[in-house]
């Protein structure tokens, strides 16, 4: 139905009318702007609320799309806008060092035995909660980057910066990142190089 | 340690293909000769490599449902450029441009550049009456109009606060 219609003719069809037609943009994009939402904000059921916003704020403010940038980058500037906000209202949660014990407590007690987890864990896992562990502007930049193919241009224009301060953030991010998995993840460091 | 980021940079810009030609050829050089480099390059080229083969989450089942429901009960907003004429604030502009240049114009016309008086300008705090001013009934009407924005805004500001506490608190 709206399967081979590229982003540009869906738009088309739900401005003329067809608000149908914007379940196909829905689809092709809940992921990318889920794995976003949830990495900033760090709580499924929170990401997922605010991933909802971010697709009716996109709904709403349809007419306002040019196609100038590609339909994802505009998306995506709607995202950061949207959970920077959410950040901003939500009252800060404050970790003692005894909630980080807890933590790491119940990451083993799920995990069963640790050394059988390490085995188990795969490389895309140990990642995947290395960048849960960032703040919100490290794990974005890094699955703009990484996982919505976003080149620097797109990414300094989505995050409303220069290209060369989205690239030494990246840079950075990719930096802590490391620091880590190097911290928190040392011995399946080894499975991954 | 210093040099131990430096050339991690490098390594990054050259995997990410963010490099110039000689750069290119001299990290492949350094990657050639030192064995340190091809240590540090392996690592960063297996990280990113595995950071692009991360998967994506899945939200629940009903979130592109819910997202329908949603924009069911919603329209289309008009697109800002059909309501914002870009004559109109262009003339806005002008116009507060033309004011100011005008008032610009008419202060360095009644200024007599040919007297030479005294660079210092002589000022007796004494001699200032502020009374005439602040007594100004318009003045007064001023000051008046803004406490009463001023309050508008708090009233504002703290309804908003209310309402915020109460959709925490639901």
């Amino acid at each position: 139905m709206s399967a081979g219609l590229n982003d540009n003719e869906l738009i088309e069809k739900v401005i003329r009318g067809d608000h149908q037609a914007y379940a196909g943009l829905v689809q092709r994009y809940q992921s990318y702007v889920f794995t976003l939402t949830l990495r900033m904000i760090k709580n499924r059921e929170e990401a997922e609320e605010v991933a909802q916003d971010v697709f009716i704020k996109a709904y709403k403010y349809l007419a306002d799309f040019r196609g100038e940038a590609k339909f994802s980058t505009w998306l995506y500037t709607i995202v950061n806008n949207t959970c920077i906000s959410f950040l901003r209202k939500k009252k800060p949660t404050i970790h003692s060092l005894d909630d980080e014990r807890v933590f790491l407590a119940a990451d083993r007690s799920v995990n069963g035995n640790r050394q059988d987890s390490l085995e188990q864990k795969s490389v895309h896992a140990v990642l995947t909660e290395a960048i849960l562990r960032l703040g919100h502007d490290d794990a974005e930049i890094i699955t703009l980057f990484y996982k919505h193919e976003q080149t620097l241009d797109e990414i300094s224009r989505i995050l409303g910066v220069e290209v060369n301060t989205a690239k030494v953030r990246l840079h950075r991010a990719r930096i802590r990142l490391k620091e880590k998995m190097e911290t928190h993840y040392a011995t399946e460091i080894k499975d991954l190089i | 340690m210093n040099t131990n980021l430096q050339m991690e940079e490098r390594l990054w810009a050259y995997i990410d293909g963010h490099v110039s030609g000689t750069e290119k050829s001299g990290v492949e050089a350094l990657i050639a000769e030192q064995a340190a480099w091809r240590e540090k390059y392996q690592e960063l080229l297996a990280m990113h490599s595995s950071l692009q083969l991360t998967e994506l989450e899945e939200p629940s089942l009903r979130f592109s449902k819910n997202v329908m429901e949603e924009i069911s009960r919603l329209q289309i907003a008009p697109a800002t450029k059909t309501y914002i004429n870009k004559k109109i604030v262009a003339g806005i502009g002008i116009f507060f441009i033309s004011l100011l240049a005008a008032i610009l114009i008419y202060g360095f016309s009644q200024m007599d550049f040919s007297s030479p008086g005294s660079a210092q300008i002589e000022i007796t705090l004494e001699k200032i009456d502020i009374s005439k001013f602040f007594n100004n009934t318009l003045i007064n009407v001023f000051l008046m109009i803004n406490v009463l924005l001023g309050l508008v805004l708090l009233d504002f500001y703290l309804s908003n606060k209310r309402n915020l506490y109460r959709k925490d608190t639901r």
